[in-house]
């Protein structure tokens, strides 16, 4: 495997399988696009074994580096190289794609190979975004995301997906195009260079880093997202066909996350500190109160899109705790929720397949119709509420030890949304499967078909996996982790 | 003759303007039917020109008829840029002219006569070289605009055009005057020397630049010169408007950098001009955005759009670095590819007696041919700056060269504006993919218009992937030859 451009070969090969199956043409060959579209994303996802396999642990620098000139005029390369974080969210992603071309074999009968193209070129560029050691590069990859996921929203979304599909992209594109001029100051402060070392390097006045700080936040805050400028998940949650729920839910948001990590700390260092008890504050806030806003949701996949919000902040407390427990928790946290958010999208896909409703109001007693479905379903809602031995417990366990580091009140309010979280979830499941038949649509109800099981069953036993033996995932984070933090430590400002 | 010599440089617009004439002429021989042979011989001169502008270029720049003309490397790329672009337009033009009764010698001369003044006007060294080719251009677009004479919006159109550009002639032929009255010279190269060494006569050098900034306001579009801007826009025949649109733009800019740039560029002047220029490119930025969003008609939308884009170009050019210069000249290019492209949309889904101009026109695109919706998609998404189109660069490198002089707050109105500019663009895709068609006849347009079309379109995504061929292009054509 040595010498072959793995990296690259994981962001082309979902994009040329992508535009590939846009050849197969109209719905008359459908069939040949889904074909076509499941290789492209098994061979995206053989394409990353290498990656894992062929990790050095110890390794603290970028691995599997590329490095090809790009645009001479900016000094901008075509820089490629992962470290252990980026590595899980690069396979997160490429096995997700499988998934989300698998559960749309039936489901989408209009212009599948322009969804099967979405998905797979969508796959393909965030996994550039991961892989990106190059500012700009980066950003390219960041902003073409929202492309085929604006036409994914917009083309096979629900009633209000004109709405929703405007909203998120307008959205992301303010904090983005801040986050753009930012970039490009810090590329004069280095003195040319969008490289991600380069810019590590460079000291900054405070006040230059507090104002890119801001820039950065609003692009990734966006994203993740963080309270108050969340409200555009739930729409586009709720108006996505289900693969592009489990997408957006799954990797988009951790775009985020990662942003956070690989730009705004380390380049801002200083920013970053001073500003953490703000971050720490909306994480809290996005922890208790969307928790209790999910509580209150009639809708799965609105409940489903708060829980979201809930759960990745978590992720931004973990990053802005500045510890190894809390950063890695945070990680971990990401993965876990990319499993079990991705998982619980499609068991509502799956009812929806059925009913055509999203309100829990509809359901009732499925468990007596679909008795294979409820476990499962159980399975993953159990792994929501952060039960131990289910990987939802790690991440959460973990940044709660980082937070009672820190501050022990941190840790309280954090660990109250564990309630919460049960809560929600577990009334959710309870009024949609236990209970006697609701009414006549649910007693016409079959039980998931093979393929169905397959998707599910392999994240069910992710799920449990990394609850139990999360050695194999956190292995590969510790020295990145370790290598941030110290970036962190130093205080970039300059020297008097 | 030595006046005159070395005549060569000048070979391009000396062959197009005997062309041009032999064209008018012959064209009176030509029966209705034969008119195909007009068009051949219009496009077989313009790409004759192309190759004479390309293998008469020169790295250094060649002062010829006494100092009024020059050849240097950025007229090169200019010209040739612009022979290729009245090249597709013509393309464009053809199916849509034909359809409508243009298919005639008088729109071909006119056409011919217009490229003319755009290249006479890229390679003027001289104040009244540059007057000349300005209104060789201007007479011609007047009467392009009023050749569909029974139309009602058109001779508005017309009218409106004529009457405000000659007031813009006018201002830039009175700050000239006054140029001359402090400096006694008309040539630009002299001018540049005089302006910087003589300081007695700022007040009315400064006099003079404002009416020249407010002239070349008024060729540009930029607010608050811009009120033709859309009814031109809207009135004309799409294949004129298309015309006026995308080549002109490039000798607008060739003029901007040759009055700005190179005849005033002097320190305490390009302190004047810049201020100017800011005030207009936030405007327009900010009018251009916003009004867009209002407009139902696709045509009077772009005609915005442009506005807001010259407010980008002006960002370009107001960061007064050779790297903004640049980032200028590659801004325009693309914004010429993305509107060649975006024009022959709207053509290839006008067909006889119906012009596919209203933004419900062009609902459920891609279920009536998802090949050019994905066209339109990527220019769209181009214009509005998202990567991995094209687009994204041009404005990354006026943003950078904005932010490289310090100016890093207009940098975020920029962006800001932007953000509202993509509202609009977004709202054609939206149409294009998310509604169901309304109008179902099927497209026709020939294989030349077809082919060329795909190639503008994919160009955007492509030069998107590797822009730095283009940007070293440009951002070499400005050294050599500011």
């Amino acid at each position: 495997m040595q010498g072959l451009p793995l990296l690259s070969l994981a962001i082309w090969v979902p994009i040329i399988a992508g535009f590939a199956v846009l050849f197969t043409g109209g719905d008359r060959n459908a069939q040949a696009a889904r074909v076509i579209a499941l290789i492209g994303a098994v061979l995206g996802f053989a394409v990353t074994i290498p990656l894992y396999t062929g990790f050095d642990l110890l390794q603290a620098s970028f691995q599997f580096g590329e490095l090809k000139p790009w645009i001479e005029t900016f000094n901008i390369n075509y820089h490629l190289g992962i470290d252990g974080i980026s590595l899980l969210l690069i396979l997160l992603n490429s096995f997700t794609t499988i998934l989300v071309v698998l559960a749309a074999w039936e489901a989408i009968q209009t212009r599948v190979a322009q969804y099967m193209a979405a998905f797979l070129v969508l796959s393909g560029l965030m996994n550039g975004v991961f892989s990106a050691l190059d500012a700009m590069l980066f950003y390219v990859f960041f902003e073409a995301t929202l492309i085929p996921m604006f036409i994914i929203i917009g083309v096979w979304g629900g009633p209000n997906r004109v709405y929703a599909a405007m909203k998120f992209f307008l959205y992301t594109l303010l904090g983005s195009l801040l986050s753009l001029v930012a970039l490009i100051v810090l590329y004069n402060a280095a003195g040319g260079s969008f490289a991600f070392l380069d810019l590590y390097a460079t000291p900054l006045p405070i006040i230059i880093q507090v104002l890119v700080f801001i820039a950065f936040f609003m692009a990734f805050a966006v994203k993740v997202p963080m309270w108050p400028v969340h409200t555009w998940l739930p729409d586009a949650h709720v108006e996505a066909p289900t693969g592009g729920s489990v997408v957006l839910a799954a990797i988009m948001l951790k775009l985020g996350g990662y942003g956070f990590l690989r730009l705004s700390l380390p380049i801002v260092p200083d920013a970053s500190i001073l500003l953490a008890p703000v971050v720490i504050g909306l994480s809290l806030i996005a922890v208790v109160y969307i928790g209790l806003v999910a509580l209150v949701q009639t809708d799965m996949k609105k409940l489903i899109a708060y829980s979201s919000i809930s759960h990745m902040g978590f992720v931004t407390l973990g990053i802005f705790l500045f510890n190894a427990q809390g950063v890695e928790g945070a990680i971990i946290q990401m993965i876990s929720h990319g499993f079990v958010s991705g998982a619980l999208f499609l068991c509502v896909g799956v009812l929806y397949d059925r009913m055509h409703s999203r309100q829990i109001a509809d359901y009732g007693g499925v468990a007596n119709r679909m008795p294979v479905f409820a476990a499962l379903f159980m399975l993953f809602a159990m792994a929501n509420a952060g039960l131990p031995g289910t990987s939802g417990f790690v991440g959460e366990f973990l940044v709660i030890m980082g937070a009672v580091k820190v501050n022990f009140w941190f840790a309280f309010a954090a660990a109250i949304t564990l309630i919460f979280g049960a809560a929600y979830t577990l009334w959710m499941y309870k009024r949609v499967v236990f209970g006697p038949v609701a009414n006549s649509n649910v007693a016409e109800l079959k039980d998931i078909n093979a393929r169905e099981f397959l998707i599910l069953g392999v994240l069910a036993v992710l799920v449990l996996v990394m609850g139990v033996w999360p050695q194999p995932f956190a292995e590969v984070l510790h020295v990145s982790v370790s290598e941030l933090l110290t970036h962190v430590s130093y205080s970039k400002l300059p020297v008097q | 003759m030595e006046y005159i010599t070395p005549l060569w440089p000048a070979y391009p617009e000396l062959f197009l303007l005997v062309m041009a004439c032999i064209i008018l002429i012959a064209d009176l021989f030509i029966s209705d039917d034969n008119r195909i042979v007009t068009y051949s011989l219009t496009q077989a001169t313009l790409a004759s020109c192309a190759l004479l502008t390309f293998f008469t270029g020169n790295a250094e720049p060649i002062y010829t008829f006494s100092g009024m003309f020059v050849d240097d490397l950025m007229a090169d790329a200019l010209k040739l840029l612009t022979c290729v672009a009245v090249i597709t337009t013509l393309v464009y033009a053809r199916a849509y002219t034909v359809a409508r009764g243009m298919f005639r010698g008088e729109f071909f001369a006119l056409v011919l006569f217009a490229t003319l003044g755009m290249m006479v006007m890229i390679s003027a060294n001289h104040l009244l070289t540059l007057y000349l080719g300005l209104e060789l251009l201007s007479l011609s677009l007047y009467a392009m605009v009023a050749l569909q004479r029974d139309s009602v919006k058109a001779t508005e159109a017309a009218m409106k055009y004529f009457v405000l550009g000659a007031l813009a002639s006018g201002m830039l032929l009175y700050g000239m005057s006054m140029l001359y009255g402090a400096t006694g010279t008309l040539e630009i190269t002299q001018l540049a020397q005089l302006s910087a060494e003589d300081v007695r006569s700022q007040a009315v050098l400064v006099f003079a630049l404002v009416f020249i900034v407010a002239g070349l306001g008024f060729k540009l579009g930029a607010v608050p010169f811009h009120m033709w801007v859309p009814d031109v826009y809207q009135g004309a025949p799409t294949v004129v408007t298309l015309f006026i649109a995308s080549a002109p733009k490039f000798a607008a800019f060739a003029i901007v950098m040759r009055l700005l740039a190179q005849a005033l560029g002097a320190d305490a002047l390009f302190e004047e001009w810049r201020q100017m220029l800011l005030i207009m490119a936030v405007l327009s930025l900010a009018i251009g955005n916003l009004t867009a969003i209002m407009q139902t008609n696709l045509k009077r939308m772009l005609a915005y759009s442009t506005i807001s884009h010259m407010g980008f170009l002006l960002l370009g050019v107001l960061s007064g670095s050779l790297d903004g210069y640049g980032a200028s000249m590659f801004y325009v290019v693309v914004y010429v590819l993305m509107t060649l492209g975006a024009f022959g949309v709207i053509l290839l889904l006008s067909r006889g007696g119906f012009e596919a101009e209203d933004l419900d026109d062009y609902r459920g695109l891609n279920q009536r041919s998802p090949w050019y919706a994905f066209l339109m998609l990527l220019l769209m998404f181009s214009m509005a700056g998202i990567p991995p189109t094209v687009g994204f660069y041009a404005k990354l490198s006026v943003l950078q060269a904005v932010v490289q002089v310090g100016l890093w707050w207009v940098a975020v109105i920029a962006v800001m504006f932007s953000l509202i500019g993509a509202f609009y663009y977004l709202r054609v895709v939206k149409l294009m993919y998310f509604d169901a068609p309304r109008d179902t006849a099927p497209l026709s347009a020939g294989a030349d218009m077809r082919a060329l079309l795909s190639v503008n379109g994919l160009a955007v995504l492509v030069l998107g992937i590797a822009p730095q061929p283009l940007m070293v292009l440009c951002i070499e054509a400005v050294r050599a030859s500011i």
